[in-house]
């Protein structure tokens, strides 16, 4: 292997392994405030890109019909548990909030020349029909079980993913999808040529995970979510429902979730059932932070995607295995290490 | 007679096949300071939680008129001036000080009130302490701050009605006596509060109006200055009465 | 009618079905009810490892894969026969499971599912890309096994093999489960008490982990000879989620829920498979998406699985209501009375910036009941875990029958001689009272999980449990024994915790509340016999809130205060000593 190929290579793994930092962060944001670990978090990368390479091409979203669907399901449970608390003054709003809005929303769509919209605008729309099953799907699978166990939550979660990937091959079809980068060409950097997409994404996560960052140390939402991960009691005592904490970072991962998806795709052919694995890498990289701190799970994350990019060099046919094999390691000495195992299900 | 704030009636808690409260009538007036004391286990905890909303419970309890069983959620509640400063404290650990009294100003953030850091100036100025600390983390105050950070945090909330749960727990005379002192200050600010103590004298002496429970039920209820010296009290903490305080 | 319905009559009739069925059934029932018998094996380890020991792993199918890939290697390029096969494949399993265990079973419980999908990942990719072994193509030409000359070649005949071999799984679990050991297993989630209780909580995680790879591997043994030929797609990640779904939808606290869950997930693939194209008129996985739809209602409604709720509708076996009289066990030898039998020397607990215990002294000895007061929050409960090692003191020193033990833990000094009970009950609600007080007495039986799956163990149970009930009866609860925990009230319940440690024959029992919740006479009677073990040379060290019962029992009280000694002497003493009157009920007299 000479410098270039080398060079390449760590093009490659920094580029995934951005994706994956992303990914990872997300999921350490799930679990550390609602305890569930979040299988379907890759189909949402498998769901934004395939949506964007949709309406770039000039075709409806096709999860609009499923954000419409799951809307009217949240409205019909929300009211439903609202006349039960006799809040009906409640009703308009939750209606128009999850049944309306959805339903406008079509309506606008259907009516935009999707294909002339500039580049950025499709971005907003695809996201904007994929980000909301983010929420919907926190509503209805997760919050009636909000206090069970976390195998229990685990398992929705799995059953979560069967149903996403499954309505993925029904809305995307069995063929891959790519979309346009966001800047042709690229430039050379001293001995490397780099595509400007590459610059894009490790651009745009570095952004996003530093917004994620101001989010969390100077937004009061994101105290909020910051404390429910650290004392589910105290955080309700200040009236910061699990509910609420619950949405908004199903909300916060299906968009990190879609727009992975949308930075990933002018680079590599997405299918619909792609998000699995990427979404277990990002796990990869959460576990090295021992789903609990961000920076340690980002730093795991982008040394997953290099791993990944110089074994399917060396390797190619044992990268899955070579990657899932670092867990081992980590596990081991995160294993040394730890003195107390948590009494989660004492009775 | 000043307007009722918060009232119960014939409520009861279960914990499994264990009633662990039973048919207990509050009442709590506006402005008022009531305290319910009463040995370990009788069931002071236990009902706090519930009127939080943090039990699920049987019979009536009406804060502002309306009834809350099974209508308002705890962040409701929290919405409509009912905070609650629990027996553990529960502090956010490795967040700071600052941090955790602005926490506690996240219900009001939410109905638009945005004027967090006049209220947490007016939060200093009761808990002089607190200001010092503001940059530190929760989990390395001490007893007594910890107890300070977590009533700083709920006046954050600005609350209708103050529900305090063993605010003495484990803190020195001096310090119970500066904490209880506060109470009383809240009091003149026109807070509601209701004060659980196990710490009986103390409680007594700056509450309006007083409960003693036992056993899950309210054994006596009177005026608190006559509480002080009724002998029932002391018989149902020392047992110096003899067997007949134990009730079978 | 419903005396026809016997839970007997019910076994009956399901086994003789189940051995007449492949006389008469259809090909494609016989394939398919062989499969089930292979599905509800390995479901059967996850109801070990998921509904007994509160684990979980995506990684069985890779398991299964390991018992395959073995027996297809080792018959087809090495000729050996499927028996020695077996055996390879097992102890290939027990230790990767041992090592994978030792890495992941220390961490709390979502690091092993997590462990376990690396784990199933790599093995198929392996299994896919290894030449020797076939690559993505497999491997063909497995040969059948024989058994007594008898060539088990086709399915009806194989069906026996796999449904015996299933039987056999379910009895020898049961069996276990209802022995020593298997009360362990079911201890499992509250590690903090079954540590004190001197069991080894990893060891029987490790133990779980491997037997329910151990299933999973002969599954695929047996599914390597009933196909006579693998490759690496039943052996994905895919699989082992569904293995998981079948318990956990049929149901991961009972055994029989493994059965029901594989046979339930496994027709309704069939159905949806067959139905939905033909309904919906469309292709897509519309199975895989009725199927994740179905999981999640069955979950908000049950979150048990469906086992339960089936067994509302069946009657149910009475349990045996005697307890065999046994040989009483061997006991510790007593110390002489009043020896110090526990020295705590200057402990201080810290929690951060918290002081808990400052510099606490005191001493217990043999034959007298010491009695620790104080107002809450004043570091009793904490002074305690000490002690017991439950959570060891930041300094200080700690003597136990004149060893040192403040390093030790919690399991180490139950060992020792010191059992406990704890403030919030620490019981198995679902156990009857017998199986609970039967867990003090762990550390007095030897018997090991297979001698006990093998029902070698049986005497040994006998005098085990013939213990937990005599201490059951010296406490009050004597027509408890076959009652389930949870069904006791709060007070009844502290009193089986102290059968418990009672039936580890302890040399200093530590209480913590023990008469919190009781009645007036459940108190005295309660006294009384505190009373007959310090008669008996016990030493007894309590924590305790009611006065009369403190004053009227103790021989000395020691009194703390913000985690400080403040006074120590007879009960009378204390009783009107001006300070400890005043920590109680508190002073605001200028």
């Amino acid at each position: 292997m000479d410098a270039a190929v080398a060079l390449l290579l760590a093009q490659d793994g920094v580029t995934n392994g951005a994706i994956y930092a992303l990914l990872s962060l997300a999921l350490v944001l799930v679990f550390a405030v609602t305890r569930v670990i979040y299988i379907p978090q890759g189909e949402f990368v498998a769901y934004g890109a395939l949506s964007m390479a949709a309406v770039n091409a000039g075709l409806l979203p096709p999860t609009m019909w499923l954000v419409v669907t799951l809307g009217l399901a949240v409205a019909i449970v929300d009211s439903v548990a609202a006349i039960r608390e006799g809040a009906k003054a409640r009703l308009p709003l939750i209606i128009i909030k999850n049944a309306v809005l959805p339903i406008l929303a079509v309506i606008v769509v259907r009516y935009l020349p999707l294909k002339d919209l500039a580049y950025p605008v499709q971005v907003l729309i695809a996201l904007g029909f994929v980000v909301p099953l983010g929420p919907q799907i926190y509503r209805l699978a997760f919050q009636p079980v909000a206090e069970a166990s976390v195998l229990l939550l685990l398992i929705v979660a799995v059953a979560v993913h069967f149903v996403m990937v499954g309505m993925g091959l029904y809305f995307f079809g069995a063929e891959g999808g790519r979309i346009p980068p966001f800047t042709e060409g690229g430039v050379t950097l001293g001995p490397a040529y780099v595509q400007y997409q590459t610059i894009w994404i490790v651009g745009i996560a570095a952004l996003l995970i530093a917004g994620l960052a101001l989010f969390f140390e100077h937004s009061i939402y994101g105290k909020a979510l910051r404390a429910t991960a650290i004392n589910r009691t105290g955080a309700r005592l200040m009236g910061i429902s699990a509910d609420l904490a619950g949405k908004l970072c199903f909300t916060l991962s299906a968009l990190v979730g879609a727009f992975s998806g949308i930075l990933i795709a002018p680079i590599t052919t997405i299918y619909y059932d792609t998000g699995f694995l990427i979404g277990l890498k990002g796990f990869v990289g959460a576990i090295i932070g021992g789903l609990a701190s961000y920076p340690l799970a980002a730093a795991g994350a982008v040394l997953v995607g290099l791993l990944e990019s110089y074994s399917s060099f060396y390797a190619s046919a044992y990268k899955e295995v070579i990657v899932f094999t670092l867990i081992i390691p980590v596990l081991l000495y995160q294993s040394l290490t730890t003195k107390h195992i948590d009494d989660e299900e004492d009775h | 007679m000043k307007p009722v704030i918060m009232e119960t009636s014939g409520l009861c808690v279960n914990y499994g096949r264990v009633e662990a409260i039973h048919k207990v009538d509050l009442r709590i007036r506006e402005g008022e300071i009531v305290t319910v004391i009463g040995p370990n286990g009788a069931g002071k905890t236990t009902l706090l939680s519930a009127l939080m909303g943090l039990l699920p419970a049987r019979g009536e309890v009406k804060y502002q008129g309306q009834p809350t069983l099974g209508k308002m959620s705890v962040d409701a509640l929290v919405a409509k001036g009912m905070v609650l400063v629990p027996e553990k404290r529960e502090l956010f650990g490795s967040m700071s000080v600052a941090d955790n009294l602005l926490l506690g100003a996240f219900a009001r953030h939410r109905r638009g009130d945005r004027d967090h850091t006049k209220t947490m100036d007016e939060v200093f100025a009761i808990f002089p302490r607190l200001a010092e600390r503001r940059k530190q983390e929760a989990g390395t105050l001490s007893g007594g701050e910890r107890q300070m950070l977590a009533m700083g945090r709920a006046l954050m909330a600005k609350p209708t009605l103050l529900m305090l749960d063993e605010p003495s727990l484990g803190l020195a005379p001096l310090i119970v006596k500066e904490i209880l002192r506060i109470v009383v200050q809240l009091k003149g600010m026109g807070v509601s509060i209701l004060l659980v103590e196990q710490n009986a004298r103390a409680a007594l002496q700056v509450a309006d109006y007083g409960y003693v429970l036992e056993n899950g039920s309210v054994a006596v209820e009177n005026d608190a200055k006559a509480l002080l010296h009724d002998p029932r009290v002391i018989e149902s903490y020392l047992g110096l009465g003899g067997s007949h305080s134990v009730a079978a | 009618m419903a005396a026809l319905l016997t839970p007997n009559r019910i076994l009956i009739a399901f086994l003789l079905g189940l051995a007449a069925l492949p006389l008469f059934a259809a090909q494609f029932t016989v394939t398919i009810v062989n499969y089930i018998g292979l599905y509800a094996l390995v479901a059967l380890g996850l109801v070990l490892l998921t509904g007994i020991g509160g684990l979980t792993s995506f990684g069985q199918a890779a398991f299964v894969g390991l018992g395959a890939y073995a027996t297809a290697y080792l018959t087809t390029r090495h000729g050996m026969s499927p028996w020695g096969t077996l055996i390879v494949g097992m102890v290939i399993t027990t230790a990767v499971s041992l090592a994978l265990g030792f890495i992941t079973l220390r961490l709390s419980g979502h690091f092993l599912p997590l462990g376990t999908i690396a784990w199933g990942i790599s093995l198929y990719f392996i299994f896919g890309n290894v030449q020797a072994l076939g690559g993505h193509g497999g491997i063909d030409g497995i040969p059948p096994v024989e058994l007594f000359g008898l060539e088990l070649g086709s399915s009806r005949a194989f069906f026996y093999v796999i449904w015996v071999t299933l039987l056999a799984a379910i009895i020898t679990t049961q069996n276990m489960l209802d022995s020593r050991e298997g009360r362990a297993m079911r201890c499992l989630r509250a590690m903090t008490m079954t540590e004190a209780m001197g069991i080894n909580t990893l060891r029987y995680r490790m133990v779980l982990f491997m037997i329910a790879a151990q299933f999973a591997c002969v599954s695929g043994w047996l599914y390597a000879h009933l196909q006579r030929f693998v490759n690496p797609t039943p052996f994905s990640l895919g699989q082992g989620i569904e293995y998981l779904f079948m318990a956990v939808l049929g149901g991961a606290s009972a055994v029989w829920g493994a059965v029901f869950g594989a046979t339930a997930v496994s027709f309704l693939k069939e159905w949806l498979q067959d139905w939905l194209p033909k309904l919906l008129g469309a292709t897509g996985n519309f199975e895989m998406v009725v199927f994740g739809l179905l999981t999640i209602i069955v979950l908000h409604r049950a979150r048990d699985g469906m086992w339960p709720i089936l067994m509302r509708f069946i009657p149910q076996r009475e349990l045996t209501r005697t307890v065999e009289p046994a040989l009483a066990l061997p006991r510790r030898d007593v110390p002489e009375c009043g020896s110090d039998v526990l020295q705590v020397l200057n402990v201080t607990k810290r929690f951060g910036g918290l002081v808990a215990n400052n510099k606490m002294n005191l001493t217990v000895r043999a034959g007298e009941v010491m009695a620790l007061i104080g107002p809450n929050g004043a570091g009793k409960s904490t002074l305690f875990n000490c002690i017991s090692g439950v959570n060891p003191a930041t300094e200080g020193e700690i003597r136990f029958m004149g060893q040192r033990i403040e390093h030790l833990g919690s399991r180490a000094i139950a060992k020792l001689g010191m059992s406990r009970s704890f403030q919030h009950v620490r019981l198995n609600q679902d156990m009857t009272v017998l199986e609970n007080a039967a867990i003090g007495a762990h550390l007095r039986g030897r018997k090991n999980f297979v001698q006990s799956a093998w029902r070698l163990d049986r005497e040994e149970e006998r005098r085990l449990l013939w213990e937990a009930a005599h201490q059951l009866q010296r406490c009050g609860l004597g027509e408890h024994l076959f009652d389930t925990c949870g069904s006791l009230p709060l007070g009844k319940q502290r009193i089986v915790e102290i059968a418990r440690a009672l039936s580890s024959d302890p040399t200093l029992l530590l209480l913590d509340e023990p008469a919190a919740g009781l009645r007036h006479l459940e108190k005295r009677a309660l006294a009384d016999l505190l009373a007959k073990l310090r008669g008996e040379g016990m030493a007894i060290l309590l924590v305790e809130h009611d006065m009369d019962f403190v004053m009227g029992l103790a021989d000395r009280v020691l009194v703390m205060e913000f985690g400080e000694y403040l006074a120590e002497g007879l009960p009378q003493e204390i009783q009107t000593n001006p300070k400890v009157l005043e920590a109680y009920l508190g002073g605001m007299d200028e």
